[in-house]
């Protein structure tokens, strides 16, 4: 009895549960004193999110954009480099994709489309490509290039909308504010439950996530990935040229934000406007990392983050307290579960301890007990 | 308007602006470096400076001396960085996501305080510019340097004293060897960790003020956001700056001059679309870095937590 | 040593929640708070229970916060003044979610606003009129308003749809009047965020206004890429003021640094879209505000009347832009004067601002 409460498994799931049951119980108190009832808060944040049909598409359709930046996500840190950028490479792919379907708006859509989405990967992963290639050519650092070019990223977006890419009704109508023309029809994705905005692109990531598990643990190409995030030096010694692996890492994780951004655009907004990376290149990180780094863990980590960041919005609406309060409470929450995972991994330590104490006294051949560390 | 350009007023402008804007980068991207030099990697600045920036407005707001609110955004920023050491080093979270944590909270509760605490914002009296005397007076570098807040001051003597900080006191031998090599480190007694409390906590504090140098020193006044990014070039800046003050006061100094630079070919009226010109900073930033610098290898123990005996 | 950093976890936490709730009792300003606290207790709780005759419910969603001192507090104003004058919270309720800039999560609030029934539920930014119009499709009981915009949705078939903007140039061209007459030097500095949408039409107007009054007169403008860069437009108005200029203007909710930096360098700032006079309560000469509540009312009254929607419109000034001056600025008569001839002639149509 004692062995199962103290058992790895569980812990694993109850840990970042209690984590964010502790982040709430702050946001509680806080909600209290703004004199709102945490109860009924917190009740409309769970049932809002999962307990009827809007808020379960709203989950899944805020999912689709964080399970795909986290992918990304998955692959750069598993490569050993730390990708913020993704909130450029969103409005990169975004912004290539629109310009793309609008320029070739004439095409049918069984062709438009694909070909659209794959012009947002490869813009978003030439926008991590760079970060990526002055990494291994000249040694600059990821966290710092990526970060400048958010930025960059952000103005010519602005510079597109409000010139080259700025719709024609806008300017006919003299009001002029910065977003792209409606796209042609046949580059949204299909509806799968109307009226509500959830679109096909769920389904593209939930199949993209497991081949994504197959590249990594599947392929000579992801096992090099691997190897070079964990151990640069011993890759080297392996014959691994790790500069490319790290800039094939960075221009992955780039074209996985910048689909999410070309995802965006085709089945929920139709067309590129200001505020689309809508700080899924953040949330992303926090998804991934939730998930443990794991494509496949990424799928749950990324359902319920986002429904967290849905659930809160109907909290906000329904007991009326300042949006800020729940960027509080969520920033709460990532800091909590990140900080409880050591207690998982001392608990799979003395758990792989005791198991090989154990097997030694029955059986020579020792199982190896694999910890995953990120 | 591109025949005047270049006069000596104009430059002397831009080195000005330079200066000034530099100044929030250089606390909190100096602070930051502590913590790295350490190994430990704060991604949180934007949501301590934020924290910090508020307090010290509200000290102010409420009547205090600037200084009192100088005083309460480095307490502020103490109490993050105290969250975030004991999220990090003792529970060794993942760093790069507790600090985007720590960044979504402060961003959350500044803005949540200053609704429920003061409503609408409205301006303070924060610190003036002071122009040091008989200083100020010199042609050219008088009112380059010379004039300006305080904070603006204490920003650049930061550089200097966090290089004698490093390089000659013990605490600085500490951080480094902790930095680099933790085991080596903690078998020389050094106690690794209290060592990355410290060095976070300072960072912090530093980053508490580079968020009062914002709303008591270049604009007297909170608002949601006010940082709009600062604080994640300011960590940028600390690997521009290959973790030396020098460096990161270089890599400040060149970000916010041409920063400086871009907005007064704006005002100028130099023929260029503003998004592009807004960009220049970010561009030239990376382009210095690639072709430019030397560069050192990151402190070994980055972003690893230490665990005695494992 | 888990226990004590769990302990220091939440004693640090405590330090942070007291201080934030011990704080209002020694605050000096009550306005603003009193106004969030009860409005969150009303409806969340008492909603329901309703009286005999059942509130008016508006939701609005903005993009930014409703203390941005800018576009969104200009139309949480107006609800609140329209609010005021109808009988408070018995005769009226405002639900308003804040910092929308995600597209797809105001789809969703939108949608939820009007499951919820409310009667008129305001999307009060360009980038939400594709997801309003799916949403207005679906409840034609329920009133949709948007802005800036002038589609309301005629051509798809929709009567629930109002639309609203503001010529924000006619503002900016009597702002240009002023500031042409009250510096004494030739120069005048503009800070503006993006170069695009209201902005852009509030910026090209004050140039006008400049050029026509005084037509030496050398106006700089810069953009800082931002509506929220706070810092960058503070030293954009540094810049401003170095390169000579006596008057500043600018807009989005990031001028408040700017407006410091001109009271700091005894620089006069005109304003818009909100009251921006408390920044700088010496140096703000005078603000374009919007004025919502004729629209507002407008829109309630047709409500009532039987016509969810349809209408357009626009605030000008003969409807709904106010130029106020600011009483604690000294302002010459003469100044005043031409302002106010400004105005009787955009009014009359003698000038078209930007035509």
């Amino acid at each position: 009895m004692q062995r199962f409460f103290r058992s790895p498994r569980l812990l694993e799931i109850a840990l970042p549960l209690a984590a964010v049951f502790i982040a709430f119980a702050i946001g509680g108190v806080l909600l209290w004193l703004l004199g709102a009832n945490p109860l009924e808060a917190y009740w409309v944040l769970i049932s809002g999110a999962f307990g009827n049909l809007n808020g379960l598409t709203s989950t899944l359709i805020k999912m689709t954009p964080l399970l795909l930046v986290a992918l990304g996500i998955c692959i750069s840190f598993r490569g050993g480099v730390i990708n913020i950028g993704g909130e450029g490479q969103i409005m990169m792919g975004a912004l290539a994709a629109t310009a793309f379907a609008l320029w070739l708006r004439d095409l049918p859509g069984w062709l438009l489309l694909p070909l659209t989405l794959l012009i947002g990967a490869v813009a978003g992963g030439i926008w991590g490509a760079i970060a990526g290639i002055l990494k291994a050519r000249l040694n600059v650092n990821e966290i710092l290039s990526t970060v400048m070019l958010n930025a960059i990223a952000l103005q010519l977006m602005n510079f597109l909308l409000r010139g080259p890419m700025l719709d024609p009704a806008q300017i006919a109508a003299g009001t002029n504010v910065a977003q792209s023309e409606t796209l042609p029809k046949s580059v949204w994705l299909l509806r799968l439950a109307p009226p509500t905005l959830l679109h096909s692109g769920v389904i593209l990531a939930l199949i993209l996530a497991v081949l994504v598990y197959f590249l990594l643990w599947r392929t000579t190409i992801g096992y090099r990935i691997r190897t070079v995030g964990l151990n640069p030096s011993a890759a080297r010694y392996a014959g691994m040229p790790a500069p490319f692996y790290i800039a094939l890492s960075l221009t992955l994780a780039g074209a996985f934000a910048g689909l999410a951004g070309a995802v965006e655009v085709t089945g929920v907004q139709h067309r590129m406007l200001e505020g689309l990376s809508g700080g899924y290149g953040f949330s992303g990180i926090v998804a991934a990392l939730f998930g443990k780094l794991h494509p496949l863990g990424a799928i749950p980590a990324s359902f319920l983050f986002g429904g967290l960041l849905v659930g809160a919005d109907k909290m906000q609406r329904a007991v009326q307290v300042p949006s800020a309060l729940i960027t509080a409470i969520n920033g709460l929450v990532v800091m909590f579960v990140v900080a409880s995972e050591v207690y998982v991994r001392r608990a799979r330590r003395r758990a792989g301890r005791e198991a090989a104490e154990a097997s030694l006294k029955i059986e020579p051949n020792v199982h190896s007990v694999q910890t995953t560390a990120p | 308007m591109s025949d005047e350009f270049l006069t000596l007023a104009t430059l002397i402008g831009i080195a000005h602006s330079g200066v000034r804007l530099a100044t929030p980068y250089l606390y909190a991207a100096l602070g930051e470096m502590f913590g790295q030099r350490s190994g430990v990697l704060n991604l949180g600045v934007e949501g301590v400076m934020l924290m910090g920036a508020f307090t010290a407005y509200y000290a102010v707001y409420l009547g205090g001396d600037p200084w009192l609110g100088v005083l309460a955004a480095l307490a502020t920023g103490a109490l993050m960085g105290l969250l975030m050491a004991v999220i990090s080093v003792t529970m060794q979270a993942e760093q790069g996501i507790s600090g985007i944590g720590l960044t979504l909270f402060g961003l959350g509760l500044s803005s949540l305080l200053l609704k429920v605490l003061v409503g609408a914002p409205v301006s303070v009296k924060g610190f003036s510019v002071w122009e040091i005397p008989g200083l100020s007076a010199i042609p050219v570098i008088g009112p380059i340097f010379f004039d300006h807040n305080v904070l603006v001051y204490l920003a650049y003597l930061l550089a200097p004293a966090s290089i004698y900080v490093l390089n000659r006191t013990t605490f600085g031998l500490k951080i480094r060897a902790v930095g680099q090599n933790p085991e080596a480190a903690d078998s020389l007694g050094v106690r690794v960790n209290a060592v990355r409390y410290a060095t976070v906590i300072l960072g912090s504090s530093l980053a508490g003020l580079a968020g009062a140098s914002l709303s008591i020193g270049l604009l007297s006044i909170f608002q949601e956001n006010i940082t709009n990014g600062i604080g994640f070039i300011a960590v940028a800046l600390v690997y521009f700056g290959s973790w030396r003050p020098l460096g990161v006061l270089a890599g400040a100094l060149l970000f916010s001059t041409i920063n400086a630079f871009q907005l007064w070919m704006q005002v100028l009226g130099a023929p260029i679309p503003s998004d592009l010109a807004v960009m220049l900073p970010y561009i030239l930033t990376i382009v210095v870095l690639a072709v430019g610098v030397k560069q050192i290898r990151q402190p070994a123990a980055l972003t690893k937590p230490y665990e005695r005996g494992e | 040593m888990r226990k004590f950093s769990w302990s220091l976890v939440l004693v640090l936490l405590a330090g942070l929640v007291f201080s934030a709730c011990a704080a209002p009792v020694a605050a000096p300003a009550g306005g603003e708070v009193a106004a969030t606290a009860p409005g969150a207790e009303t409806a969340g709780g008492d909603a329901a229970g309703g009286d005999a005759a059942a509130p008016l419910r508006i939701a609005i969603i903005m993009p930014s916060s409703i203390t941005d001192v800018a576009w969104s507090q200009s139309m949480y104003t107006g609800l609140k003044a329209v609010q005021a004058e109808m009988g408070g919270e018995a005769a009226m309720q405002i639900s308003y979610t804040e910092n929308m800039f995600n597209v797809a999560d105001a789809a969703t609030a939108i949608r939820d606003y009007a499951v919820d029934g409310n009667d008129i539920v305001i999307a009060h930014g360009t980038q939400y009129g594709n997801a309003m119009f799916d949403v207005a499709v679906e409840f034609p009981e329920t009133t949709f308003a948007w802005g800036t915009a002038i589609d309301t949705g005629a051509d798809k078939g929709l009567s629930n749809v109002f639309a609203y903007e503001a010529q924000a140039q006619e503002g900016g061209y009597v702002n240009g009047v002023i500031a042409a007459l009250m510096g004494d030097s030739d120069t005048i500095g503009v800070v503006g965020p993006v170069e695009a949408g209201d902005a852009k039409l509030y910026i090209d107007g004050f140039v006008e206004g400049v050029k026509a009054t005084k037509p030496d007169m050398q106006v700089n403008v810069s953009y800082t890429g931002s509506f929220g860069d706070t810092a960058l437009a503070a030293e954009a108005a540094n810049t401003h003021i170095k390169a000579g200029a006596k008057v500043l203007t600018g807009s989005a909710q990031q001028v408040v640094g700017a407006i410091g930096v001109a009271a700091e360098n005894g620089v006069y700032w005109l304003g818009t879209q909100s009251d921006q006079s408390p920044l700088a309560p010496e140096w703000v000469v005078a603000n374009q505000l919007y004025d919502w509540t004729g629209v507002i009312k407008d829109m309630i009254a047709k409500r009532e009347a039987g016509a969810v929607g349809g209408a357009a419109y626009s605030l000008t000034l003969n409807d709904g832009l106010v130029i106020q001056f600011n009483d604690q600025a000294p302002v010459p008569a003469e100044v005043k004067a031409a302002a106010e001839k400004a105005i009787e002639d955009i009014k009359s149509g003698v000038i078209t601002p930007l035509k």
